[in-house]
């Protein structure tokens, strides 16, 4: 199957600001990316008939984000599967653009976690509301969001024997990158990292345990953010600024908890060959890998279920010399902005993997690989091991 | 070893799944369904079956042992009813019968040292006073 161009992404913007402080809401994170995203594309608010929103904002939606912003779109898509979100939203404004139901879709994001203090992952069971079958089953056990990933990382560790070490690693490049990108060193800055500094194995490994076996190095931060995305038709992205960055593969799934099913697992075993088939590509052949870095385990779980390397030898993969860095001589590099462990995580990420593998197939990196034309984004919402949703776009340069 | 008895979040009703699962526990029993279509298991309950959608299922009663999945030690919750406990563990339990069931792990020193997956385990009730639902815990078997 010829590999289809009918969509590319022709705009992006990330909020350069990671604590916004008390003046700034997220809506206005979003109404401020998609202005600065249009203007990189080189459109007008008008061009705009397709909005895709999560719903993320205080006021947003689909609706609420078109009068907002001032827009009338003719297509909407409000799918909130979490942080995979813009993943889902990408692959659903290309098949829109496919099918001629839009011309320029307009994704945008914005949160303020940090700044609310909302404790993403460590707050545990709510208690309130109505009562659902899920939290009658599980918030009397005091489970966290970290705690499901801690339980995959501790079942990859018994099955496939990978060690605290080859997990560490994963952090590892990913500060080297965070190191380069200044934002991302703004960002850890005024978080108070202890230590805006590039890390070690061992670094990683005595960093305290927050729900074992992940260590605090091992989490992605909570910041402020947000950024937007343009997404243009062929004919469209004829009129943009830049290169358009094609969209020419999709996949998306969902897992979740099921008895005697292998939590190590995600659903990107199943969206990955999807979006691969479709893309007609082998993870091979991809020079940027921008994997949803909640946690080193989730990371972990994205390159071997898209099938960079077998299910259970993602360890030795992400250890090996030259692999992951931007510099390195092995494909790919990997979350070369600084990823969610040391750049930017207001909760839900999805959007920033878009805009790195653009910035990359650009050649606007701070840690810019050597002329890719291949880039992989892939996000990961919901809980890993849990309920989750795993959606894959794959980028090609023009 | 001491268990914190009532801090928990208890279950809440009307909740028209679980209602069945959390009122055996009064009597000490860890109840699972399977269909009569199809014999899979359901778990968590449903009025449904999970793997062909018949509405025709039995409810059975465990014998209440299995193995550990997975474990993790929650270092610190900013939960109320966790944040003075210290560490404590979460754990998947796969029992016999073959239904997945979130639970914690007692009765061993050091909790993230000795909680292994593949550990058989039994079940132990923790009773939440009068009237109230009893939480099914595992200890090593
Ligand atoms: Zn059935």
């Amino acid at each position: 199957m010829p590999q289809r161009r009918d969509a590319a992404i022709v705009g992006i913007h990330e909020y350069p600001l990671r604590v916004v402080g008390p003046g700034v809401s997220a809506i206005q994170i979003k109404a401020h990316s998609a202005s600065k995203a249009l203007e990189d594309a080189g459109f007008s608010w008008k061009d705009v008939d397709g909005v895709f929103d999560a719903g993320e904002a205080p006021g947003g939606g689909g609706l609420g984000i078109s009068e907002y912003l001032g827009l009338k779109p003719t297509y909407i898509d409000s799918t909130n599967v979490g942080g995979s979100s813009f993943e889902f939203q990408a692959n659903h404004a290309r098949a829109a653009i496919a099918a001629g139901k839009c011309n320029v879709a307009l994704l945008t994001y914005g949160s303020i976690s940090h700044s609310e203090r909302r404790a993403i992952g460590t707050a545990g069971p709510g208690g309130a509301g109505i009562p659902t079958l899920f939290g009658n089953m599980e918030d009397t056990w005091g489970m966290t969001l970290i705690a499901g990933y801690a339980m995959v990382k501790q079942r990859h560790m018994f099955q496939y024997g990978t060690t605290e070490e080859q997990f560490a690693n994963i952090s590892v490049v990913t500060r080297r990158h965070a190191m380069r990108n200044p934002e991302a060193v703004k960002a850890m800055t005024d978080l108070e990292f202890v230590g805006v500094k590039e890390i070690t194995v061992d670094d990683v490994m005595e960093s305290r345990l927050i729900a074992s076996p992940l260590h605090l190095l091992e989490c992605c931060m909570v910041s402020d953010g947000g950024g937007a995305v343009v997404i243009a038709s062929a004919a469209a992205a004829r009129n943009a600024r830049k290169k358009p960055v094609w969209i020419i593969g999709t996949g998306e799934a969902t897992k979740y908890r099921e008895n005697g099913g292998d939590i190590t697992v995600s659903a990107g075993a199943q969206s990955g060959p999807i979006a691969f088939g479709e893309a007609g590509i082998k993870p091979s052949e991809v020079d940027v890998l921008m994997a949803y870095d909640s946690f080193t385990i989730t990371v972990m779980c994205m390159i071997e279920d898209l099938g960079f390397c077998r299910k259970g030898e993602g360890g030795a993969f992400v250890s090996e010399k030259g692999r992951l860095h931007f510099d390195g001589h092995l494909k790919p590099v990997m979350n070369t902005d600084g990823g969610g462990l040391s750049s930017n995580h207001p909760g839900m990420r999805g959007i920033f993997l878009l805009l790195e593998a653009t910035r990359q197939l650009r050649g606007e990196s701070t840690s810019q690989a050597r002329n890719p034309k291949l880039a992989v984004a892939v996000g990961n919402g919901g809980q890993l091991g849990a309920r989750h949703a795993t959606g894959v776009t794959i980028l090609a340069a023009d | 070893m001491t268990t914190q008895r009532t801090l928990r979040p208890q279950p809440r009703f009307p909740e028209q799944d679980s209602h069945h699962f959390w009122e055996a526990t009064k009597q000490h029993k860890l109840v699972y369904q399977t269909c009569n279509s199809c014999h899979g298991v359901v778990f968590y309950p449903r009025t449904h079956c999970t793997h062909c959608g018949s509405l025709n299922l039995s409810l059975h009663e465990s014998k209440g042992r299995g193995a550990v999945y997975t474990v993790s030690v929650i270092m610190q919750s900013r939960h109320p009813s966790f944040k003075d406990l210290g560490a404590y563990p979460v754990a998947y339990i796969d029992l016999d019968e073959g239904f997945r069931i979130m639970s914690t792990v007692v009765g061993v020193k050091d909790s993230v040292k000795d909680i292994k997956c593949g550990m058989k385990v039994k079940v132990r009730w923790e009773d939440q006073g009068q009237g109230g639902v009893s939480l099914p815990l595992f200890e090593p078997a």
